[in-house]
């Protein structure tokens, strides 16, 4: 009946909406959005990160002797509430670059919404090739080894198993099914002799683990490829511990070694799967260290990927700003097209052809130490050796 | 063989578990009629505080201690719900007390996270059921076994407890009749909130049992909620023994379906709820509902088209929301947009929900449908932006002419369950079939034509839009065959007494409902850009609902309000805070306590307490609504 | 005798469930104008019979015929749109709508206009809907949300309303249950007035045999499922069956409500 209220409500909803924070001039301004209420187990120690970085890139001076300012948004894991986060980022807290995000739909929401408006996007998460590669476009940038990446460094280890007969258990989402098809790819071209048995694709969280592990083991696979994380995987692991699914096969799985999905496992962490991770309690480089101790004495916490992912975003970001020297989203695109810059894992590159960073990950494979999980006999994989030959990836790039 | 043994086996400790929620969800409903969102809240807080006692606590008796107090604890945090939250709003229309529950489960999600921490949590495995047993060369963990043998012991206990007791009998009586309870004497609130003690307990100690099994997390709570009300509607509302059936059906359905279609998990549920209740409309045990009784206090407050004083107030509302793009920035416009986008989609339900009093739980379906249609047809047909937008909807349209057809044989929460049925099975097409769709990274580069691509001159677009559907809707209303669906909504005896064809008339209102809430998809996929499953999925579908109960239900321009408020606050709390769901939650419980009629049911019912109280009062008494029915 | 079909005509309706013959071989008939009250003692297969002759039921086997035209098989809006008005035993109206919106529901269904989306229904048939108000004594209380109305007042707003059609037949279900005494009087004379001016024909079950006795031009009696007598009052009142199946029961039926039907 009171329609009339309605519309004067709205007005008012709308400028409230406008209201934006007012900043210095001289700051310089970057738009970040990650999925802090969904996924907080990552979000919390990513935030870390890159307050982290923050407070280290001020006080030896700003950039170019601007205070950086990060301006911070949830997007509750949705793509549309991502795309009114980077709208709000941009046209009324006026940043410089978008950067950030989880979840690979996000990530591409995001990246279509700096293709549109042109705006300078770091994606630092999201791990699907197309980020990059089908769907990449000249405004989006990518920190973390890709879907492809990983599934390149673990086929390296993988296709030494004496292993013929595997199955794979992902989650039924892009990425699990992205995941699974490049390993296979990868692997049948290493190891044309291998056969898939068995494939089981549990909702994204909410696997009923009974009845995948028995599937499974009903195959009788010798090697088992897991692309499951978080909750899935700890009810995975359990089940499969109990059934003795993982006795005497070998498992590779994806980003189990990160700190975020081992640690949660604790005495069930299951032994000698070849794992991609972080094992940030064994990696002995100057830059690493550095890293670390600020990190430490900081939060008096140990890091999580996270960390190190929002770290390097910002690191990253604050060092292609350095170098455009200026806010122009072209020439922050000119900057960063082959800009190198040190990270906690060593030189990383944004390659000129893709926009992908050669960040690399740690391989090493899953053991129990007192009670928790930990990753050892690991190595360094670097990003630029995993990635296709540049001629492959003009070819998947579509032409600008 | 052992393998299919073995396999049967462990579907069955899987229904256990489910059993158990489910089971107290059931009861719940059964008696209070009430549609318990939070059930999965009290779920996810029992593992939690399971979590917390059995780390603390050591030993076999600190394990089952710490899973049994964990229970009570919860079911004593669900008698406090009961007392302060929901005794307050049985009166209230129908489903709002799932506004209430909502409310509460959005702040229980933020909670927990700041209570136990953002990391997920591994507690111990039971004391005595660690490992596995040996069959013919089959391992079965001991605690399956434990978790299977429960599940018949509950349903045993849940029997005696109902044959067998005072308390029991009441239970049932109550739940065939609520209002015979309340004459008979018996002391209605204490046999609720009992009756809500036992449902949570069951719901925590569900949760509490996953602890050796499962990781707890922030999120159980949503893992759990749906697929819970899908077994309870599957076995029969208010029926334990369904509750049961369903749980088993439902569990070794997919521990064999997964060996053939791998895939199916993702939505084995729903098809089967499609299926149930598509051949017997009540479920598999329930009893056709006594025809619906309408909620008491039901408005008694007539609808009337606008005077003409409101006509020129609302129009004059509308030209100082068309000359915002003269002093908002691109920001506040595209927020704007949204939010008219929201209105579109909120009226819609609003026409299908307080008009034809037929809630559908899964509406976000035609918006989303609409949505993909506009995608469809400008990134495969290269169609121009504004033939999109006229066609588009048209997908929503015929999703809505198809399910409709079937969901418009149901009433009630049945009808509910089966649009989200529908609901999830176009949201399961949407995700997996990625040659089309492009699953769950969506179809991406859906940007408006240059004519409408400034904020400003979308925003134009969308507010002109909502003003158009929401006059639409509103003539609707007041046309004959607004009369006639209302009709259908207050009587259907009556409505097929003078020639209405109920059936036909609840269709085509559902065509209605489906293809503006198209019109509002297909804006929105220009406004993002981009279209994904999301757009059809569980959470908007519900924030349709709470938009039109926020509004008041009973009201004919709550929806519109509603929109206004909720995605306005929604759009602000999410760019403040990361905890927007606990302080949108809070915000929710205290709407619903305070106006527990809605926003504008409450401003109406204060304007009419002012033109009410100056004329002295009326000479006919106001009379309880049951009378009439 | 005339060659004109009468206007209800029944033969031979049979219902059984389970065995058990609920109505067995009932025939009767009805002119226009007539007001025909069919009673008989609790279980005797009133209900389903009437249930029968609006379509909520369908028989066994016989025929239910409106001026010739068979009704069996088809749906009560079918039966309603043949020209029968129906009044429930627990009254069933349009409870948030008000008094003339219900009357208005009915006319827009009779005047074919139900998917009529652009129409301005608090127009359509104003003037009708008051008038038929008015009929039944309802003038006053048009502007009155229907939920707010005394149990009488509904009555005789389900008379209103079963009468939007310009029916040639009403079937009314204990029209006076969970009424007072006077209200009921009240009413029937009122049907009993408008059924003669209007030529209608009126079949009403009841249990008040004051109200048959003195409103009822002709009554038929059911006990077991069979017709066991038909005539006028006065000849009914006099035949030993009906008084043996009556009496039998204790006493000869007076203001007997159903469950539910209080007030």
């Amino acid at each position: 009946m009171r329609a009339r209220n309605s519309f004067v409500g709205a007005a008012f909803a709308l400028l409230a909406a406008g209201m934006g924070h007012s900043a210095l001039a001289e700051d310089i301004k970057i738009g970040e959005i990650n999925s802090y209420s969904l996924l907080p187990s990552f979000t919390e120690p990513y935030r870390k990160g890159w307050q982290l970085a923050v407070e280290e890139i001020n006080a030896s001076g700003g950039i170019n002797g601007k205070k950086l300012v990060v301006v911070s948004k949830d997007d509750g894991g949705k793509p549309a509430d991502a795309q009114t986060a980077a709208n709000e980022l941009v046209s009324s807290e006026g940043v410089a670059m978008l950067t950030g995000t989880f979840l690979s739909n996000i990530g591409l929401a995001v990246s279509d919404f700096a293709n549109q408006k042109k705006v300078f996007f770091l994606a630092a998460e999201p791990l699907t090739d197309a980020v990059t590669w089908a769907k990449g476009n000249k405004y989006t940038f990518r920190l973390r080894p890709s879907n492809y990446m990983q599934a390149a460094m673990l086929v390296e280890a993988a296709s030494k198993l004496p292993a013929k007969r595997w199955a794979t258990i992902a989650p039924n989402y892009e990425y699990g099914q992205s995941a699974v098809a490049v390993f296979k790819k990868l692997m049948s071209e290493k190891r044309p002799d291998i056969q898939w048995v068995d494939e089981q694709w549990p909702p994204q969280g909410k696997i009923d683990a009974g009845p995948v592990v028995q599937a499974v083991a009903q195959a009788n696979p010798e090697a088992i490829l897991n692309v499951t994380f978080g909750p899935d995987l700890v009810k995975l692991v359990r089940e499969g511990n109990t059934r003795g699914l993982f006795k005497g096969r070998e498992v590779v799985s994806f980003l189990t070694g990160e700190p975020e999905y081992l640690d949660p496992l604790k005495e069930e962490t299951p032994e000698g799967w070849i794992v991609t991770g972080y094992p940030w309690y064994s990696i002995k480089t100057p830059e690493h260290d550095a890293f670390l101790k600020a990190y430490q004495a900081k939060y008096n916490d140990y890091p999580r990927l996270g960390s190190i992912v929002g770290y390097q975003t910002i690191k990253a970001a604050a060092a292609i700003l350095a170098k455009a020297g200026s806010t122009d989203t072209d020439k922050m695109i000119a900057a960063a097209e082959g800009l190198s810059m040190p990270s906690p894992f060593g030189e990383i590159t944004f390659r000129k052809i893709d926009h992908q960073s050669t960040l690399g990950a740690f391989v090493g494979k899953t053991a129990q130490k007192d009670g928790k999980g930990v990753m050892v006999d690991t190595s360094y994989k670097k990003g630029s050796d995993y990635l296709p030959s540049d001629a492959e990836v003009e070819k998947l790039r579509p032409k600008e | 063989m052992a393998f299919y043994v073995v396999q049967f086996l462990t579907g069955l400790a899987s229904a256990a578990s489910l059993f158990l929620v489910a089971s107290g969800l059931s009861i719940i409903f059964g008696v209070t009629r009430i549609v318990n969102f939070a059930h999965g809240a009290f779920y996810m807080i029992g593992a939690y505080i399971a979590f917390t006692l059995t780390e603390r606590f050591s030993g076999a008796f600190g394990f089952w201690g710490g899973v049994l107090a964990a229970a009570l604890a919860v079911a004593l945090i669900g008698v406090l719900v009961e007392m302060v939250l929901l005794r307050r709003i049985y009166h209230a229309p129908e489903l709002f007390q799932l506004l209430g529950t909502f409310g509460l489960t959005l702040m229980v999600e933020d909670l927990v996270v700041l209570i136990w921490g953002p990391d997920d949590l591994v507690g111990r495995r039971a004391p005595g059921f660690k490992g596995a047993v040996d069959f013919f060369g089959q391992n079965i963990p001991s605690y399956d076994l434990f978790l299977i043998a429960l599940g018949p012991v509950v349903l045993g206990i849940l029997w005696l407890l109902f044959q067998r007791t005072r308390w029991g009998v009441l239970v049932r009586a109550a739940t065939q009749d609520r209002d015979m309870v309340a004459a008979l004497g018996v002391n209605q609130k204490w046999l609720f909130t009992s009756v809500f003690a036992v449902g949570v307990f069951l719901a925590a100690l569900g949760g509490a049992l996953q602890i050796p099994r499962d990781a707890v997390h922030h999120a159980m709570d949503l893992r759990i909620i749906v697929e819970v009300f899908v077994v309870v509607v599957i076995g029969g509302l208010g029926s334990i023994v369904g509750a049961f059936v369903a749980a088993v059906l439902v569990s070794e359905l997919n521990a064999f379906g997964i060996l053939i279609f791998p895939k199916i998990s993702i939505i084995l549920v729903f098809l089967v709820m499609a299926v149930v209740l598509i051949v017997r409309p009540w479920g598999l045990f329930g009893k056709p509902e006594a025809a619906a009784r309408k909620t008491p206090g039901l408005t008694v407050n007539p609808w009337r088209p606008l005077t003409s004083n409101e006509r020129l107030a609302s129009l004059a509302a509308f030209v100082v929301a068309a000359m915002l793009p003269l002093f908002a920035g691109n920001y506040a416009l595209t927020v704007g947009s949204e939010i008219a986008i929201f209105v579109i989609f909120a009226v819609s339900l609003h026409f299908l929900m307080s008009v034809g009093g037929l809630a559908s739980f899964g509406h976000a379906a035609y918006f989303g449908l609409g949505a993909y249609g506009v995608a469809f047809l400008a990134k495969m047909a290269g169609l121009p932006m504004i033939v999109c937008l006229l066609l588009g909807p048209l997908l929503g349209c015929m999703g809505a002419a198809i399910f409709g057809f079937f969901a418009v044989q149901l009433s009630g929460v049945y009808f509910a369950m089966l649009t989200l049925a529908f609901a999830q099975i176009v949201w399961s097409i949407a995700f997996q079939w990625v040659s089309v769709t492009g699953g769950d990274n969506g179809i991406l580069g859906v940007w408006p034509a240059s004519w409408a691509a400034s904020p400003s001159h979308f925003y134009w677009l969308a507010l002109g839009v909502a003003a158009l559907v929401t006059i639409a809707l509103r003539i609707a209303v007041f046309s004959p065959f607004g009369y006639a669906l209302r009709a259908t909504r207050d009587s259907l005896l009556r409505s097929e007494a003078v020639g209405i064809d109920a059936k036909r008339v609840q269709w085509t209102a559902f065509v209605i409902a489906g293809t503006t809430a198209g019109i509002g998809g297909a804006l929105f996929a220009y406004l993002k850009g981009s279209v994904f499953p999301d757009n059809l999925g569980i959470s908007l579908s519900v924030d349709a609902l709470v938009m039109v109960l926020l509004g008041g239900v009973e009201t004919v321009s709550g929806a519109v309000i509603g929109a206004i408020v909720y995605k306005a606050l929604n759009i602000w709390l999410v760019s403040q805070t990361d905890l927007s769901k606990l302080v949108l939650g809070g915000f929710i419980v205290l709407i619903v306590v305070v106006f527990p009629k809605g926003i504008v049911g409450m401003l109406e019912m204060l304007a009419q307490r002012r033109r009410k109280s100056s004329p002295p009062g009326s000479s006919l008494l106001a009379k309880p609504i049951e009378s009439a029915e | 005798m005339s060659l004109a079909p009468p206007l209800l005509a029944v033969e031979g309706l049979t219902k059984s469930y389970g065995g058990i013959h609920a109505v067995r071989g009932v025939s009767f008939s009805l002119r226009a104008g007539e007001i025909l009250a069919l009673i008989g003692p609790n279980g005797a297969g009133k209900s389903t019979c009437f249930d029968m002759l609006n379509g909520q039921n369908r028989p066994d086997s016989g025929h239910v015929r409106l001026l010739g035209e068979e009704t069996t098989g088809k749906k009560p809006r079918d039966i309603w749109r043949m020209g029968v008005g129906r009044t429930f035993q627990i009254t069933a109206t349009f409870a948030t709508m008000t008094v003339r919106e219900n009357v208005q529901v009915a006319l827009i269904s009779h005047g074919k206009q139900l998917f009529n989306l652009w129409g301005s229904a608090p127009d359509v048939d104003r003037g009708e809907a008051g008038r038929l108000l008015e009929l039944v004594g309802m003038g006053g209380y048009a502007d009155r949300p229907c939920g707010e109305l005394a149990y009488g007042d509904l009555k005789r707003l389900e008379l209103a309303v079963a009468l939007a059609n310009d029916p040639k037949l009403l079937l009314m279900d204990e029209p006076t249950a969970g009424m007072a005494p006077r209200e009921r009087v009240e009413l029937m004379r009122l049907t009993a007035q408008i059924a003669k001016e209007k030529s209608i024909g009126v079949l009403f079950t009841e249990h008040d045999m004051d109200v048959v006795f003195e409103h009822a031009d002709r009554i038929i009696v059911l006990n077991r499922g069979t017709l066991i007598a038909e005539g006028s009052p006065a000849e009914v009142r006099g035949n030993p069956q009906v008084q043996a199946v009556y009496l039998g029961e204790g006493l000869l039926y007076e203001g007997g409500h159903r469950e539910g039907a209080s007030a």
